[in-house]
């Protein structure tokens, strides 16, 4: 057990990181809207598995025929704004059909997390069953869609001091970092960043003071979608195949991760995505791989039982300090 | 369930109506309402008769063991999940974690040490309630939304648990689980109600309505309780109540224990049926959709959440000839349902009171103002 872990540690760390950018990307939009909405949208989820199906869509389409690493750069790039836009799009999509009018009617947030469930069944359902078959051309059983031999041929290993870094994980974890940034800035800088800030810290304060929520809740929608997007992407990276049932598992490590962190607080749900990916590689190394998602949920209530609003505490607001 | 009847009266005369049939039940003498009880438990003993079935369940399914396997259970696991959701308004996305460790103890316990059905229905429910109190003990301190994660990682702990441990088999689960022991082999209009056989599934739904009743009379007393005023005090207002005496986390505790017994003996039972169970059994769509029954029904009324919980468990099976884009629609209906009757199809009046006044007993979303127009929309929803 040990040594395994010591043998393993560098690699692991490399795993944990760039698992932890996905992580922290999804748990974004999680945090989120739970941030101004006060709503755990399970659907989300499934935002972030259609962003898988649209970056694996692209990379078939495209035939990239060269090799070597700066390809790749470029080939994640197109996958990423064709992910984020798509996602992004789904995702206000979802928020006009399943939330709003709940949300006009005043209903209880357990209505809304109904909702929210039903939306995610039928989104799995309908790629499941739909999608797959008549876009991608497969039946349902082993419906797992893996990338093209082409792409394969992009990934190198680099060097970095002791430690062999493929470029697929380093471009991953660099692509999170990049979109970390400028959705901190865009909170933190823009107007309609201080928008969502003032709806999540109070909606009636926000609304007489002129801010237009049905506009800040579909633009937290829409981020929220993009980060799932980009994070979908650089998912279809590193795993190089996806299947409609993906953003179950993946959606809750990173909902984990937004508690882990301080739900609705932005900077504790990108803390968070980088500690339960880390600490569930080296716990798999650690413990056999089969025990990883216990590790992790148990990691989360450990934490909560000492911290019971996470490591960093709540509130979107408080994330500017 | 028995509930039909009652659910079509409910959907023929609603609004104002409604609370007119309600305030006549609520007056009417006790012979009555004894009366109208008799006659709904004869309903359910007659309800897996092939006539309803042949209206109820697609062609080629048996309506006998869609009763027992899907639906009874579902209703028992909703009542359990009512007692902690919709009474104490504790958010549990985890419950299936109490159903796998019913149905995993008879699995050991009677397949590996011989243990009979009964004593190990006891044991189970012993265990579950012990179960409820490791996870609610740490946890039950956690506000909301952290609860409802904690839950659903242990639900997922359990399961992932189950499929690592080779003492139970891992993914291939426990197989050659003994039926319950025959009580008596008397027969009554062509069924033997005691006789737990393989090939009969109405003794084993006969077995859960025992369950199911006993459960309704043991969970309704408790509601008229001062267990449950004590939990009605902390779904409005867990500090208020606090500071006015009632030991909140006590309470709490008990409600997760509670429900957690009722969850591991609907889990006992299904494994005496099936013979045979792994962790697939016991995924987060269970919880799911357990708790999709409690809030479809209507939180907190126990009608309401059988009818809910039998809409959720008959749903899907009864477009199963829509193979596999049943769960298409069902996801769909589920989220129509909700935006049509966000207070459930059947809600206890108290609960209606909360969502018009905008509170809903497990709160409100955020940015939910009353701007212009939305409060004509909130009084439309508490009338």
């Amino acid at each position: 057990m040990l040594d395994d872990f010591i043998n393993q540690f560098w690699p692991s760390t490399v795993d944990g990181l760039s698992l932890g950018a996905i992580y922290a990307l999804v748990a974004l939009g999680y945090t989120m809207v739970y941030g101004v909405l006060r709503l755990i949208n399970f659907a989300h989820a499934d935002v972030f598995m259609i962003g898988t199906f649209a970056a694996l869509w692209t990379v078939r389409s495209m035939g990239v025929d060269q090799v070597g690493g700066f390809a790749l750069i470029g080939v994640v790039v197109v996958m990423a704004v064709v992910a984020g836009a798509v996602a992004g799009g789904s995702a206000m999509l979802l928020e006009v059909t399943a939330y709003r009018p709940l949300r006009k009617r005043g209903a209880s947030r357990l209505a809304a997390l109904i909702s929210a469930i039903g939306a995610s069944i039928f989104i799995q359902q309908l790629f499941g069953t739909v999608i797959i078959r008549h876009v991608f051309g497969t039946s349902k059983s082993g419906g797992k869609l893996p990338v093209n031999e082409h792409f394969r041929k992009l990934k190198t290993v680099i060097d970095i001091g002791p430690i062999h870094v493929s470029n697929d994980k380093l471009i991953v974890f660099v692509g999170a970092v990049l979109m970390m940034i400028a959705l901190d800035q865009f909170v933190n800088r823009t107007k309609l960043g201080r928008g969502i800030r003032s709806t999540a810290q109070d909606p009636e304060t926000a609304v007489l003071m002129g801010v237009n929520i049905d506009r800040v809740v579909q633009t937290t929608f829409l981020i929220g979608g993009i980060m799932a997007g980009v994070a979908a992407a650089l998912y279809i990276v590193r795993i190089e195949q996806t299947d409609y049932f993906v953003g179950f598992l993946l959606g809750i490590k990173a909902f984990t991760a937004a508690v882990l962190g301080g739900i609705g607080n932005i900077r504790g749900a990108l803390a968070g995505g980088f500690v339960l990916g880390l600490l569930e590689t080296y716990g798999s190394s650690f413990f056999g791989s089969g025990w990883r998602d216990v590790v992790a949920f148990s990691l989360l209530i450990l934490v909560l039982m000492f911290r019971p609003t996470g490591i960093f505490g709540e509130s979107l607001q408080q994330a500017r300090a | 369930m028995n509930l039909s009847k009652k659910a079509n009266a409910n959907s023929a005369a609603s609004g104002l109506s409604l609370d007119r049939a309600r305030d006549a039940w609520a007056d009417a003498p006790g012979w009555a309402r004894w009366s109208v009880y008799l006659l709904l438990v004869i309903g359910a003993l007659l309800l897996p008769n092939q006539t309803i079935g042949s209206f109820m369940a697609p062609s080629s399914t048996d309506w006998a063991s869609m009763l027992s396997d899907q639906i009874a259970i579902y209703v028992l696991l909703a009542l359990g999940l009512n007692v902690v959701v919709g009474m104490a308004g504790l958010l549990d996305l985890g419950y299936v974690a109490f159903y796998a460790v019913g149905g995993y103890t008879i699995a050991i316990f009677a397949s590996k040490h011989g243990w009979s059905f009964w004593e190990t229905l006891v044991l189970a429910i012993v265990f579950s309630a012990l179960a409820g109190v490791i996870l609610g003990a740490p946890t039950l301190r956690l506000r909301g939304d952290y609860l409802a994660i904690v839950t659903l990682g242990f639900g997922e702990i359990v399961r992932v648990t189950a499929q690592n441990s080779s003492y139970v088999n891992g993914p291939r689960g426990i197989q050659g689980i003994p039926h319950p022991p025959t009580l008596s082999e008397f027969e009554i209009m062509g069924v033997q109600p005691l006789k737990y056989g393989l090939l009969d599934s109405r003794p084993y739904y006969y077995l859960l309505l025992f369950f199911i009743i006993l459960t309704i009379i043991f969970v309704k007393r408790l509601d008229r309780s001062r267990v449950g005023r004590a939990w009605a005090a902390i779904r409005e207002d867990e500090d208020a109540a606090e500071l006015m005496g009632v030991p909140t986390f006590k309470f709490k505790l008990a409600a997760f224990a509670i429900g957690a017994a009722i969850g591991g003996s609907g889990g006992v039972v299904f494994a005496g049926k099936q013979t045979s169970i792994n962790p697939d059994n016991f995924t987060f769509l269970v919880s799911a959709l357990i708790l999709a029954g409690v809030v479809l029904g209507g939180s907190g009324n126990i009608p309401g959440v059988m009818l809910g919980a039998f809409v959720v468990a008959w749903l899907p099976e009864r477009f199963r000839f829509m193979q596999d884009y049943r769960m298409l629609i069902f996801g769909a209906a589920l989220v129509l349902m909700m935006i049509f009757r966000p207070e459930g199809l059947w809600p206890s009046r108290r609960r209606k009171a909360e969502l018009a006044e905008g509170t809903g007993g497990m709160g409100s979303m955020g940015a939910e103002v009353a701007g212009p127009g939305q409060a004509a929309a909130a009084g439309e929803v508490g009338k």
